[in-house]
């Protein structure tokens, strides 16, 4: 058998990983190392970042320069990096309560800013690591183990987040819907400025078997049937759209990208003090 | 149609999606729960277990004469 291209960019010690069985987070961990090789990005100017939680162990496996960091924290230690070398490319891995909850206003605050960044939101609707507790984009009246009879929670749409709050780049995939997912993150990643892609990620544990779906190939099967293409989205009408959501580029936009003021500003400064 | 498919056992976890989505019924779990292929004269080589299998434990070729 021809290995395949993408093994390479994984640690191979490592695998297999941690992630339960049918967990959606082996496949978007792939998506993005496929559109790194589609990028051309090379391997030692590329940092993975990540917070905490299931979808965060993903820069474990992954063979470049690494950072696990704090729940919540991968974007603020995302911005730091890149404000060091602005040459490197680097991807944030995330989680929706990594991003979301304790890690919102980082979030909030990295789209503003417009920083050269690409994250990659892990979307699970409720957090995998400590057992199902909901999330801030559980899906109304769903269950988790801190709401059992259904969340009364508004959910957060992190795409119209990221737009609201500046980003350059904002689209949605799936871990059904592969190689879209591949070309979503592909595209984000050549965007200058800060760019989201969320993923949404079958979790058969914690989520699945929580809401009648704890069989990996049925919440593909879900997410299959109710992603639809941005453009035939903006079609459907209202009483159609209800439990469906999605998919694609929904932002691309230009933006000066915070790095580059920022040189200008030491330039500037620098050139004052002379 | 010849085909080759390939399994690294040792990363299988047995969830079922190559299974579920494979159109020609090639592959099944065997009783410790790990992917087998049952019926590889059927395979068409579509691909669809190697592009959702979430652990990198299956990939299909096409047969390559010498
Ligand atoms: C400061 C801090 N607070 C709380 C935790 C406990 N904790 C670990 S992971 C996690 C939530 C993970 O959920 P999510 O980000 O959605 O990732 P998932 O596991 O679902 O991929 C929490 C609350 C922690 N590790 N650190
Ligand atoms: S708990 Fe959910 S997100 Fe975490 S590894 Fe298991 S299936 Fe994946
Ligand atoms: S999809 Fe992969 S991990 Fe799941 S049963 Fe098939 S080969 Fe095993
Ligand atoms: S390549 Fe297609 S037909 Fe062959 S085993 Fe995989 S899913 Fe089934």
């Amino acid at each position: 058998m021809q290995e395949r291209t993408y093994e390479k960019y994984f640690r191979q010690n490592r695998l297999p990983h941690i992630w339960c069985p049918g967990c959606g987070n082996g496949t978007v961990m792939k998506a993005i190392v496929e559109a790194v090789e589609k990028r051309k990005l090379p391997r030692d100017k590329t940092v993975i970042v990540s917070g905490i939680g299931c979808s965060s162990r993903a820069s474990g496996y992954m063979d470049f320069d690494t950072l696990h960091t704090a729940h919540g924290r991968a974007i603020p230690f995302a911005t730091g990096i890149k404000l060091a070398n602005p040459e490197l490319n680097v991807i944030v891995i995330t989680g929706d309560g990594d991003c979301t909850a304790i890690g919102g206003n980082h979030f909030i605050h990295g789209a503003r800013r417009n920083i050269d960044l690409t994250v990659v939101l892990f979307n699970n609707a409720i957090y995998g690591m400590t057992g199902g507790q909901a999330s801030p984009m559980t899906p109304l009246h769903k269950k988790a183990t801190t709401a059992p009879y259904g969340s009364v929670d508004r959910p957060f749409d992190a795409c119209q987040l990221a737009s609201a709050a500046g980003a350059s780049y904002v689209a949605r995939s799936t871990a059904f819907h592969v190689q879209h997912l591949t070309d979503m993150i592909a595209e984000g990643i050549s965007v200058e400025g800060f760019s989201f892609i969320e993923a949404v990620v079958q979790c058969p544990t914690a989520y699945g078997r929580k809401n009648k779906m704890p069989e990996p190939a049925q919440m593909m099967a879900w997410l299959r049937d109710h992603a639809v293409l941005q453009k035939a989205w903006d079609k459907l009408p209202e009483e159609k759209r209800s439990d469906k959501f999605p998919i694609g580029v929904f932002l691309k936009r230009q933006f000066e990208e915070y790095t580059k003021a920022y040189a200008e500003v030491i330039a500037s400064a620098q050139g004052g003090k002379k | 149609m010849d085909t080759e498919i390939f399994l690294k056992s040792e990363r299988c976890k047995g969830c079922g999606i190559c299974v579920a989505f494979c159109p020609k019924k090639v592959l099944q779990l065997d009783t410790l729960g790990h992917c087998s292929v049952v019926r590889p004269d059927d395979c068409i080589a579509c691909g669809q277990c190697e592009l959702r299998c979430p652990d990198y434990a299956i990939f299909v070729d096409k047969k390559v004469y010498a």
